[in-house]
């Protein structure tokens, strides 16, 4: 048994990956570790691969016995790497010993093989969260004095450890503006010119409101149509746990118990009269106009 | 009046028009340093409200004072309504404060009628225009365009916006001259068309720049164009819809057709009916426009002459297949491409699956359960290596029962049936929620 530990990202992944199987280290006599602990090294199993440096060119494998894989099964596997529960990285390497040693390529394509199966539900999961992510932050306005840019902060609660992934997503969305996303694994910060990370907080360092979102709650009541109420599909698209970071959440209850009431006030209100047509140029002319379609 | 007050009252004012989705446009950001906003593959749903509906776009009018009196609509001369009006600058500030807290994705931009088609479209471009050259606002504009406006103000919104629409509100001119005297459906098919052939000029032109490497700026211009039209408010019936709808795809190549069902609104004009359609009336609307624009179906084909209206208890393509028994069982591993998007429950990819799947070997019943066909509806419609129906099966009056849900349950059966879309993109929810059948 010996226990790996890497940091949680698909280059040390990839690269401790294939020094094991030149090794010939069966998938079950590995234990994946992300947690630079101590412990390791004191029972002198410990190998900590650091990450390879972006400009670093990766070492040429030699490709002897090294099975290759299709372009989808890496592209799941650095989608994967974002799991929080970390048992991606078991599961990958199971996957890769399997085509590698026992020949059987075919459960890369296999829907029903258990590991397969369960590396999608991570990959759906996954961009299921980074898509909610790019949704649902929301930013608050604070005031700086050291630079003549607007600032806003965020704080966000992902399910998977996706800072980093949807960073791009946002520098080029907001590029103009100063902004920082915090969350409890990292933070984001953009500053015009450069991306930094540091490291998670907890919400209390995030802001508590912003002026806007009096206006935007208004929005929010005002766009919603009280004659069809229909709240499984809502909480379908915007689960209960994203509520308690959404300005406009906090309406939503209200919403729906008067939301009856307001459909039949409508129902109950009486017809009124027509009023006469006012005086207006453009209504003679479109008069005219639709007068002589009618003749056409 | 406050600027809370007047946005309550026209985004009101601006919730019953359906068509906003802010997918399908050119790919823009903000990476130059400069502005604000990115666009580009489907857009995101930011929020959405106790109706299960997405919030994508700020959706408000400019102002809803109008002339015309379309007695569907909350904003008519003739109703009691509060009125209010934004500044084209209170516009442009509410659209990129929200944006920047990240709220929405862009700006649904409307107006009821004010002095004149030109004056008010004017107005409208201001909006888009200051946006666009001023704030250098990369997200997305969605404008729509007033038919009686004229083509050279047409053709500058286009300009500044990601999408156009004209709303024809209803598929024929009597239908308009009974609820909405000022409308008229020949000018809006004149107006599309202006926007069509721009729009074609635009691509013909940028691609020509391209091909000659050209360090021309290439012109923009939206993207495309959609419409909507309100179900159940006139006497219409559903053939008269489609063919509007087949119309407009046909010539002037829409994006989209919304069909909204008529909603009570508050102020009712006397002339409007009391209740309104069953949404399930809508939902086949959007399933038979489905059917015409990826099934290959034919307009006419929808419905009958003896049945303008579609069945609400069985979905088109079902109807169509119990109208069409001759044709069936099809041997789904000899059958045409075409005649396979015909039979009820086998949607356009497991079509196009099985197409490819036969080359390999005969397809049998376990391929299509691993494909996931609805076997229930496809059964009694096709034949493959381990399976032929009964003949007595598919000529029975029972399928229909089958497949209809008992009366008493139709108001309870339609919310049940309108699927629950798993996917987050606006494009992608409206294809589950209409797609499949
Ligand atoms: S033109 Fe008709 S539909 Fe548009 S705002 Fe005016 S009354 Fe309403």
């Amino acid at each position: 048994m010996r226990t790996v530990t890497i940091e949680p990202t698909f280059r040390a992944w990839r690269s401790k990956a294939r020094s094991l199987l030149d090794q010939k280290m069966h998938p079950n006599d590995v234990i994946w570790s992300t947690q630079g602990d101590d412990s390791d090294e004191l029972f002198g199993f410990s190998e900590t691969t650091k990450q390879t440096p972006e400009n670093k060119p990766e070492q040429k494998p030699q490709t002897s016995n090294r099975a290759k894989v299709p372009p989808f099964f890496i592209q799941l596997a650095q989608t994967v790497c974002c799991h929080r529960s970390q048992k991606q990285w078991s599961m990958l390497y199971h996957i890769l010993w399997s085509v590698t040693y026992e020949q059987e390529r075919e459960i890369l394509f296999d829907q029903t093989n258990d590991t397969m199966r369960k590396l999608e539900q991570m990959r759906k999961s996954i961009s299921r969260d980074i898509h909610k992510m790019r949704a649902f932050v929301r930013f608050r306005e604070i005031q700086v004095e050291t630079n003549d840019r607007e600032n806003y902060v965020a704080w966000f609660e992902p399910e998977h450890l996706i800072v980093r992934v949807n960073t791009p997503f946002f520098r080029k969305r907001f590029a103009g503006m100063n902004w920082s996303i915090l969350t409890p694994d990292e933070c984001v910060h953009w500053d015009g010119t450069d991306i930094s990370y540091t490291q998670g907080v907890d919400k209390s360092q995030a802001p508590d409101g912003d002026e806007l979102e009096e206006l935007w709650r208004g929005y929010y009541r005002s766009i919603f149509n009280p004659a069809r109420v229909k709240i499984k599909m809502m909480q379908s698209e915007m689960p209960k746990k994203y509520w308690k970071n959404l300005p406009e959440a906090e309406i939503i209850e209200d919403l729906i118990q008067t939301s009856t009431d307001k459909v039949n006030g409508m129902m109950e209100e009486e017809n009124r009269p027509l009023k006469p047509e006012p005086k207006n140029k453009y209504l003679d002319h479109l008069k005219q106009l639709n007068n002589s379609e009618d003749s056409k | 009046m406050n600027k809370l007050q007047k946005l309550e009252i026209l985004a009101d004012a601006a919730k019953y028009d359906a068509s906003c989705a802010s997918s399908g446009t050119t790919r823009k950001d903000s990476s130059s340093g400069k502005g604000v906003g990115s666009t580009g593959g489907a857009g995101i749903c930011h929020s959405y409200t106790p109706d299960g509906r997405c919030i994508s776009l700020l959706k408000v009018l400019l102002t809803n004072v109008c002339l015309y009196d379309c007695h569907y609509c909350i904003n008519r001369r003739s109703s009691n309504v509060r009125r209010a009006r934004f500044t084209p600058e209170e516009v442009v500030d509410l659209t990129l404060s929200f944006y920047k807290r990240n709220y929405i994705e862009g700006l649904f931009l409307s107006s009821g009628i004010v002095r004149s088609a030109d004056y008010t479209m004017e107005l409208v471009i201001k909006v888009a225009k200051s946006l666009r050259e001023e704030h250098h606002f990369r997200g997305y504009i969605h404008l729509k365009t007033i038919p009686e406006a004229s083509p050279e103000l047409i053709a500058e919104a286009g300009k500044y916006a990601d999408r156009l629409s004209i709303n024809v509100e209803l598929p024929t001119q009597e239908g308009l001259q009974e609820l909405a005297p000022e409308k008229n459906v020949h000018r809006t098919r004149d107006a599309m068309s202006t926007i069509h052939s721009k729009i074609l000029e635009t691509k013909a032109t940028r691609k020509e720049l391209k091909k000659a490497n050209s360090r021309v700026k290439k012109p923009t211009y939206a993207s495309g164009q959609s419409t909507q039209m309100i179900v159940g408010a006139d006497q219409s019936n559903d053939s008269q819809f489609l063919n509007r709808a087949g119309d407009l795809y046909g010539n002037f190549k829409l994006r989209r057709v919304y069909y909204s069902a008529f909603s009570p609104i508050p102020e009712p004009s006397v002339i409007l009916p009391l209740k309104s359609p069953p949404l399930i009336r809508e939902h086949r609307l959007y399933q038979a426009d489905w059917l015409m624009r990826f099934y290959k179906f034919d307009v006419n084909e929808l419905t009958t002459e003896q049945a303008p209206n579609l069945d609400l208890d069985i979905d088109p393509k079902l109807a169509w297949a119990l109208r069409n028994r001759s044709f069936f069982p099809l041997d789904i591993n000899r059958a045409a491409l075409e005649m396979l998007y015909r039979i009820p429950g086998l949607g356009v990819r497991n079509a196009q699956r099985i197409v490819a799947l036969r080359r390999h070997h005969a397809v049998r019943l376990e391929d299509l359960i691993k494909l996931r066909v609805n076997l229930k509806k496809t059964l009694p419609f096709m034949i493959c290596v381990n399976h032929n129906p009964a003949k007595h099966e598919l000529d029975s009056e029972a399928l229909r029962a089958k497949f209809a849900p008992p009366p008493e349950q139709l108001e309870l059966d339609f919310t049940a049936q309108i699927i629950i879309p798993k996917t987050t993109s606006i494009a992608a929810q409206a294809e589950a929620k209409h797609g499949e059948f």
